[in-house]
Parts: structure tokens; C-alpha cells; sequence
């Protein structure tokens, strides 16, 4: 279970998140979406400490991870997956390399068991036959496909996603989508998805928590959040940015 | 107004959370040695790209540095008042004290310092550093030491090639322009040799290797941005190093010797 409870973040004068309180359950699939720019991939970086916050905390399975020492947060990283924004590869390794680099050096698996691995990684994300392309070679979806492969050949715990679907042509979206779905429904995992496509809102998540103006403005099933009557919420999803003008709180 | 009075002032802490940023780098790098064991394959690679890809441009540099050396000497002596055998004294001399190591070092600033700033800043602003966090790896000891440890082992090594072949230049500039038979400039060479001296430029070798890649791998490491970012940091990179060594050189001459 994460709970994040009363979290501020900062970027010099501009407050990006302020006073954000909410609990993410196990094995649920929750949406954190909001306009560009608003705090979402920093709400999201905080949960695993690739961002210090200013002030509150974040207990992950009960352990408060602004006081866990180096060692402890390297542990209890290993029990998440990340898939960045545009797939984060690392450029001078081949696809079988980035996805099998954490397993050869930090677990004990052997040569055959780590190839495995990376084949049936490769093969839940239909990347078969890619094992020796270097990033470069590869397109934007393909990308992230790796970037998933990546996180999910360590079996983690809880996958975060930051914008998988952003820049993605329909259809690539929508294999994502089943991706991510397919992932989140097959083990006990608990999926954050950061996010502001509403295919995948919709396709994918049970839970959504909207940012707005560093601030919760909705938290709640995704069904209730298509069917909220909140002039916000509705102007996010019906994309009219006229509500700003209009000085709506 | 008060941003004129004030701008200095933020220069000024600017550069104390730098240096309180180097340090803290440089302890966790040397705290990341315990692991020394995982990332010990990614040494040689290193070794390679960052030392033994340079050596054709130490060699160069190098070279022309004992012949720049070798026909000003030369200049010096038109008066007719200073033997001739000298230059070879002062082009080993003054190549193994100051040339091979000064010259490889900045020289190194530009290909070495350069390259391990943009390889981390891009790995910064594309969110690889973050990726390797998430796999659970210490980014310092996954990047920064292996860079530190591989140009610290080969800065000595690159100093004794320029230092070789500083002196085989200083050679054949005495030969081909000047009046100095090959006995006269063994000669030289000979007689003002002190061991020593070629012990200094090998001790200023090691220190400009970690100087230089911590201050690289600092710059590249802490990018901020995007490709401005990158351009940026590899610009810091190379001034202060530069600006580095010479400190350096000084505090090492006065010193040593």
C-alpha cells in the first residue's frame, strides 16, 4: 500500500504540489492525470525518491521513505517498475542488455535463467527478434515497449508509468493500453499511471486522481469522474480551456 | 539596484553549493568503492574509450610541443653565448616537468572532460540516471567511479607517452633546424635529467585524471535541462577544469618540488 500524506514540492518560487493526501491500495490501477506542467510526474517521481518533497510523507508498505537510509531505498525500489515518458533506454545498449542489466548485476540468477527472462519479457511486450537493435533503431512505441519489458523482467510490486501513451499514434496507444492492462491484471500489481490521454483513463484505470493547481480536485472512480459535475473535471475532459478565463476555483 | 548588489551575492553562494555538491559526489563515490566488485567489467571499456582513444592526440600534441620547445630554445641561444648540447636539457627538462603533463591535461580537458560531461548529461535530461535509480543501481557507482578509476590509471600513462614523445619531437626539431648533432642533444638530455622530474609529471598526471573526471562527471551528472543543459555543462566542464589544473599545477609545484 502507498500512502502519500500531506506533500509539498516546490521549484524555487513556483509550488508544484500542495498539500496532497491520498492512499493508493494493492493490486489497484489508478490514474493520476491533470494538465501538463501541473505536478503529476513529480507526484510520481516522489513515490519512489527520484524526487526529494519539501515536507509530508510517503509510507510505502508502512515505511516512511523520507527516513529509509541508501541501502534500504535501494531495496525497496526493487519492488517497483518505472516505464519513463519517452522509454529512458539506456542509448549504448542493446535492447537485451538494457532489459537483462539488472538482473545480471543485482540478482543471482544465472546466464540461462537471465535469458529466459529476457525472452519472455520480450515476448510479453510482441518485441520478439529485437534483442540485439540499439535504441536508436527503434521507434517511439517500440520504445516503450522496451521500457516495459525493462520493468517487468523484475517482477515488481507496483509499476509506475509516466505518460506511456503520450506522442503515440491510436494504435499504438491502444496496444499500450492492453499492455499495461495485461501486466496489471496478471500478478498482484499495483499500477500508477500518469497520464493525460483519456483513452487510457478510461481503457485502463479504476481509480483516478485529478491535480489541479497543485491540489486535488478529484479523486474517485474513473466512472464518477466521467460523469462528475465538476466544471473543472468536465473541462479537462471535454479539452476547454475557456473555464480559466472564466475564473473558475 | 538592490539585484546589482545582490547578483554577486548569489554568484558567490552559487559557488559554495557547488563545491558542498563536488564533495558530497566525491564521498558517495567513494563510498560506491564497496561495490567496486559489480561494476568492475565497465573499467576497461572505459580505460579504452577515455585513455587509450586519446593517445593519438597526446601523441600529437605531444610531439609538436617538444619541437615548439626545441626551436625556441634555439631562439634563445642565437647569441652564441649558451652551448648548443643545452636544448636538449631544456626540452627534457621542461617537458617532463611542465609540457607532458600541463598540454596532456588540457588537451584532455576538451576530449575527455567534454565526453563524460555530455555522455552523463544526456543520460541526465533523458531520464536514464532516473531509470538505473528505479532498477535499484547506484548511479555513482554504476557511472561515476568506473570514469574516475579508468582516467586516473591512464592520465599517468598518457603523461609518459607525451613526455616520450614531447622529447622525440624536441629530437627531431634540434636535428632537422638546428645546429645540434644527436650525440650534442643526448647530451643535454643526459646531463639535466633528474628522475625526479619525471616522477612529478606522472604524480601531476594522476591528480589532473581525477580532477578533471570528477569535475566532468559532477557537471554531467547534476545537468539540468535539455540539450541546453548538456551544451552547458560541457562548457562548465571544460572552464573549470581548465582554470583547475593551473590552481592545481601551482599547489603541486609548490609542493613537490
Amino acid at each position: 500500500m502507498i500512502k502519500i500524506k500531506n506533500i509539498f514540492k516546490s521549484f524555487g518560487e513556483k509550488e508544484v504540489l500542495k498539500d496532497i493526501s491520498f492512499s493508493i491500495n494493492k493490486g489497484e490501477c489508478i490514474s493520476i492525470i491533470g494538465e501538463s506542467g501541473i505536478g503529476k510526474s513529480v507526484l510520481l517521481k516522489s513515490i519512489i525518491k527520484l524526487i526529494d518533497i519539501d515536507r509530508g510523507s510517503i509510507f510505502i508498505d508502512g515505511e516512511d521513505i523520507s527516513l529509509i537510509k541508501f541501502k534500504e531505498l535501494q531495496k525497496l525500489r526493487s519492488k517497483f517498475g518505472m516505464v519513463f515518458q519517452f522509454g529512458a533506454l539506456f542509448d549504448s545498449m542493446t535492447v537485451e542488455e538494457n532489459i537483462g542489466l539488472a538482473l545480471q548485476k543485482l540478482s543471482n540468477s544465472d546466464k540461462l535463467e537471465i535469458d529466459n527472462k529476457i525472452r519472455e519479457s520480450l515476448e510479453q511486450v510482441n518485441m520478439e527478434n529485437t534483442n540485439n537493435k540499439m535504441p536508436s533503431e527503434l521507434s517511439g512505441g517500440m520504445k516503450k515497449r522496451v521500457g516495459i519489458a525493462r520493468a517487468i523482467a523484475l517482477n515488481p510490486e507496483y509499476m509506475l508509468y509516466d505518460e506511456p501513451t503520450t506522442g503515440l499514434d491510436p494504435i499504438m496507444t491502444d496496444s499500450i493500453n492492453n499492455l499495461i492492462s495485461k501486466f496489471h491484471n496478471k500478478g498482484d500489481v499495483t499500477s500508477i499511471i500518469v497520464t493525460h490521454e483519456m483513452r487510457t483513463v478510461k481503457d485502463v484505470s479504476e481509480r483516478v486522481v485529478m491535480l489541479y493547481d497543485g491540489k486535488i480536485r478529484f479523486d474517485g472512480p474513473t466512472e464518477d469522474f466521467i460523469n462528475s459535475k465538476d466544471l473543472v473535471v468536465k473541462a479537462f475532459l471535454n479539452g476547454d480551456s475557456s473555464f480559466k478565463e472564466n475564473g473558475v476555483q | 539596484m538592490k539585484d546589482i548588489i545582490l547578483y554577486p551575492l548569489s554568484i558567490f553562494i552559487s559557488i559554495f553549493e557547488h563545491i558542498g555538491k563536488y564533495f558530497d559526489l566525491m564521498f558517495k563515490t567513494l563510498r560506491s568503492f564497496r561495490t567496486w566488485h559489480l561494476y568492475l567489467d565497465s573499467i576497461p571499456d572505459h580505460i579504452f574509450s577515455l585513455g587509450i582513444a586519446s593517445l593519438p592526440i597526446v601523441i600529437f600534441t605531444g610531439l609538436f610541443s617538444g619541437m615548439v620547445t626545441a626551436v625556441q630554445a634555439a631562439y634563445q641561444f642565437e647569441s652564441g653565448l649558451i652551448p648548443t648540447w643545452y636544448v636538449g636539457g631544456i626540452v627534457g627538462e621542461a617537458v617532463l616537468l611542465e609540457l607532458g603533463p600541463m598540454i596532456t591535461g588540457l588537451v584532455m580537458t576538451g576530449r575527455v572532460g567534454a565526453t563524460i560531461a555530455a555522455e552523463l548529461g544526456t543520460m541526465r535530461v533523458s531520464e536514464q540516471i532516473d531509470a538505473l535509480e528505479t532498477l535499484s543501481f547506484d548511479p555513482v557507482s554504476f557511472l561515476v567511479m568506473p570514469r574516475i578509476v579508468a582516467c586516473a590509471i591512464m592520465f599517468p600513462v598518457m603523461i609518459i607517452f607525451a613526455d616520450l614523445f614531447g622529447i622525440i619531437g624536441g629530437y627531431l626539431a634540434a636535428l632537422s633546424f638546428m645546429d645540434v648533432s644527436s650525440f650534442d642533444f643526448i647530451r643535454g638530455l643526459k646531463s639535466w635529467f633528474r628522475p625526479w622530474s619525471a616522477i612529478f609529471g606522472l604524480i601531476k598526471g594522476f591528480f589532473f585524471g581525477l580532477t578533471i573526471t570528477s569535475i566532468a562527471c559532477y557537471f554531467g551528472f547534476y545537468t539540468k535541462g535539455g540539450a541546453q543543459g548538456v551544451g552547458k555543462s560541457t562548457t562548465t566542464t571544460v572552464v573549470v577544469s581548465c582554470l583547475s589544473l593551473v590552481v592545481l599545477d601551482y599547489i603541486l609545484a609548490a609542493l613537490l618540488l
